[in-house]
């Protein structure tokens, strides 16, 4: 029998250099002075954030009443990895070639992807490494693809001009890229572009799907989209579930 | 240090970009646009909005449209309209917007109100030049910190705590605060009125708030015996309006950039390379030093392979910036910090692109901008990214340097991050600030080869570039991987052709006043 522990996936906690140690570092700021009270209410942050032993490692003052912290601290309370469920968006990874192979052989048909930035996003950088033939860290984009007809529509789309389009070319996905969150702009966008798709009563014939840095399947879902992909997604996992998700469709 | 440059391939890039842009120069003096119009009013004091927040000088505008007059300029219409009532040139803009001022063209009536829109021009560009004399005379006398100038933003979206965020920053060693203006100010075609707390992703650009966050940098600098510039973005379907307000709130910089707008904001082409000679001409005469954004290419395109995009861009920029009066010393050409870091020999790559733009821009005041594309949300290996680009960036004297922030992809920067980012530069500054007095670079080594191959594909593109036109070349995808037609984008309808009784006084002003720029910008030194 190994003498080396094995976590407890049932009480997961940090871990430093020992299992199980609980160990946490933190960083933050506070508005007051560098010195012994402002080094005490960092210590006391940590404990009320319920972190044992808080230790400060560094207090430097930044600027007038504004000082930087770093802390480390011990948590302690674990997590219950093992009954963990995230939803994810269902689909057998394909690289490109399998991708256009399964297209071309049971649908039978080009499939029309139409994708933007909607609303007031004017970052681009997501919708074109999934989209630009080029793609994005040797993961060619959609418009790669044999058996796919990509649109970028760009930045700043507004949800009813991507769905007007959507419509116009027969699509058989939307994709939304949204990265700008701050102040949950892209959930008041999502959430318009969803009841423009229902409106138009194309939400049961045109796959929406959404991506971007802060985004998640379960997100997405709740937002009325059928999937949502996160940071490390690429073209073939948005690829690989709307050609599997159209042939789940055709086959009901 | 320098490295091993063709000059005649250099001299020869700068004909091909004048050759570029002679097609475009042409259509400039022809045509105007609705917010050049709305410019000239702003100079000429009307600001404000009307009951329903709309801004006076787009009301006054969208009358002269609907009256079919605009194609004349809006200048002549005010000074009729002046002249007219015997009001102030506000309450004469206000009467003229409502509809009440009955447009004569009778020769004598023209007469007077150009003259009168001329005086009136000369005054008002007396007393900016004169406001712009004292800044420099203040900026001068409290000094600038050593170059690479450290450029931070704050991006609040209100004012109010921009304040504060600002001046910390500048206390922490920041020369330059840029603020970030909300997410989609760009493609209104307005600019937003007043002291605002609402904005997303940025803090609206107004007169108001420039005012303040003006204000509250020259106090400070006062305090601290050291100059803090202000800059803000101009580049976008305003781009003339926000440099009048810029000139006369005392801002120090603009992103000034057609090329810009038309790739990553989608705004028409001939709209907003028209608009940007109008502000450029503004910036020449105010000393606003501009910044442009090729190094945006690279967040789209690959940085090794699209390389060469960036210096002919600079090229085309430089060029359109000299026809516009400004100097080299002006210009802020844009480029980045964007390999992938698992590049091998990366960091060699990085030093010959920014070694080759340092040398052949060598008066130029050029921007060296942050990685952005390769970074994750590791904020420990974004540190230790943005501490190599720092090294290259005063290794290869880079004149203003946008510091990377370690959250980067994240957030908009906490006052704490900005801390981070100063330290780290200030620490790398400090640490190599001669490295570049020491280092001679092996002439066929992979650096020097590095730079010939961007220059050389840098001239083929311009070739490319000067046999189809700019507009041409745009619509085909050459910079960024970004096409854009002719007639796509936003703003077009606001373009409209000059009517042979045009008159735009403080363009024909600014066109007599401009520094001979028709000589060649100067040629780097030659090397050994």
């Amino acid at each position: 029998m190994s003498l080396v522990k094995q976590p407890d996936l049932t009480n997961v906690l940090p871990y430093g250099d020992t299992l199980d140690d609980g160990k946490v570092q933190c960083s933050f700021a506070l508005p007051v002075p560098a010195g012994p009270e402002a080094a005490e209410a960092a210590r006391r942050m940590l404990l009320q954030l319920g972190l044992k032993d808080p230790l400060l490692v560094a207090m430097e003052e930044m600027g007038p009443s504004t000082t930087f912290f770093v802390l480390y601290g011990t948590a302690t309370v674990g997590v219950d990895y093992a009954t963990i469920h995230v939803p994810k968006a269902e689909f057998e990874h394909l690289d490109m070639h399998e991708i256009d192979d399964l297209i071309e052989r049971v649908l039978g048909r080009e499939l029309v992807v139409v994708g933007a930035c909607p609303g007031s996003d004017a970052h681009t950088v997501g919708i074109d490494a999934i989209m630009n033939m080029k793609g994005f860290a040797g993961h060619y984009g959609l418009e790669r693809y044999r058996q796919i007809r990509a649109i970028n529509m760009g930045a700043q789309v507004p949800p009813e001009t991507l769905v007007a389009r959507a419509i116009e070319e027969g699509a058989d996905a939307v994709l939304a890229s949204v990265v700008v969150t701050q102040k949950d702009l892209h959930i008041t966008t999502l959430t318009h572009l969803v009841e423009i798709m229902e409106a138009e009563g194309v939400r049961g014939r045109i796959l929406a799907i959404v991506g971007g840095p802060r985004m998640t399947h379960e997100l997405a879902t709740e937002l009325g989209f059928d999937a949502g992909f996160g940071p490390g997604s690429f073209a073939e996992d948005v690829a690989a579930f709307v050609a599997q998700e159209l042939i789940r469709r055709q086959s009901r | 240090m320098k490295i091993p440059v063709d000059l005649d391939k250099v001299a020869q890039a700068r004909d091909l970009a004048i050759a570029i842009t002679r097609p475009l120069k042409a259509y400039f003096a022809e045509h105007s646009t609705i917010t050049i119009e709305r410019a000239v009013l702003r100079l000429y004091g009307i600001d404000g909005t009307d009951a329903d927040d709309v801004p006076w000088p787009n009301r006054v505008v969208e009358q002269l449209a609907s009256a079919g007059r605009l194609d004349r300029g809006a200048a002549i219409a005010l000074g009729q309209a002046v002249l007219a009532t015997g009001r102030d040139p506000q309450e004469a803009a206000e009467a003229l917007a409502s509809g009440i001022i009955p447009f004569d063209d009778a020769p004598e009536s023209l007469a007077q109100a150009r003259e009168w829109a001329l005086m009136v021009a000369r005054r008002k560009l007396d007393d900016l030049m004169a406001f712009r004399a004292r800044r420099r005379e203040m900026r001068a006398a409290l000094g600038t910190g050593p170059s690479p100038w450290k450029y931070v933003i704050v991006a609040t979206g209100n004012i109010y705590e921009d304040v504060p965020q600002a001046q910390l920053a500048a206390r922490q060693g920041a020369d330059i605060v840029a603020v970030i203006r909300s997410t989609g100010q760009s493609l209104l075609d307005y600019v937003p009125f007043g002291h605002t707390t609402f904005g997303t992703g940025g803090t609206y650009a107004t007169g108001a708030n420039f005012k303040l966050m003006r204000q509250a940098l020259d106090e400070l600098g006062a305090e601290l015996g050291r100059y803090v510039q202000l800059t803000n973005y101009a580049s976008g379907l305003c781009m003339p309006e926000i440099t009048v307000l810029a000139a006369q709130e005392g801002l120090d910089m603009l992103l000034n950039d057609a090329l810009y707008g038309i790739l990553f904001r989608d705004i028409n082409i001939y709209r907003t390379l028209t608009d940007q000679h109008f502000s450029r001409l503004l910036n020449a005469a105010c000393g606003i030093l501009i910044n442009t954004g090729e190094d945006n290419y690279l967040t789209t395109a690959d940085a090794f392979e699209e390389g060469h995009t960036v210096l002919s861009s600079q090229f085309i920029n430089e060029r359109f910036a000299l026809d516009a009066g400004m100097t080299e010393s002006l210009m802020g050409l844009g480029h980045a910090f964007e390999m992938n870091p698992g590049t091998e020999d990366g960091l060699l790559y990085e030093i010959a692109m920014a070694q080759l733009v340092r040398q052949v821009f060598p008066d130029a005041p050029i921007k060296w901008m942050p990685p952005t594309k390769h970074v994750t949300g590791n904020v420990f290996w974004t540190y230790a990214h943005n501490t190599l680009y720092n090294l290259v960036g005063v290794l290869t004297d880079q004149s203003i340097e946008l510091l990377g922030m370690l959250t980067e992809a994240i957030h908009t920067p906490f006052a704490s991050d900005r801390y981070l980012a100063l330290k780290n530069a200030d620490y790398v500054f400090n640490y190599a600030r001669h490295l570049q007095d020491e280092i001679a670079w092996n002439p066929d080594g992979r650096i020097a080869q590095r730079a010939r191959q961007v220059l050389d594909e840098a001239v083929t593109l311009l070739e490319e570039v000067a046999d189809e036109g700019l507009v041409k070349a745009i619509g085909r995808g050459v910079f960024a991987g970004v096409k854009r037609p002719p007639d796509g984008g936003k703003g077009l309808e606001g373009v409209f052709a000059r009517h042979s009784a045009y008159f735009n006084p403080f363009e024909d002003l600014l066109d007599a006043g401009k520094p001979a720029i028709a000589r060649r910008v100067v040629q780097p030194e030659a090397t050994p």
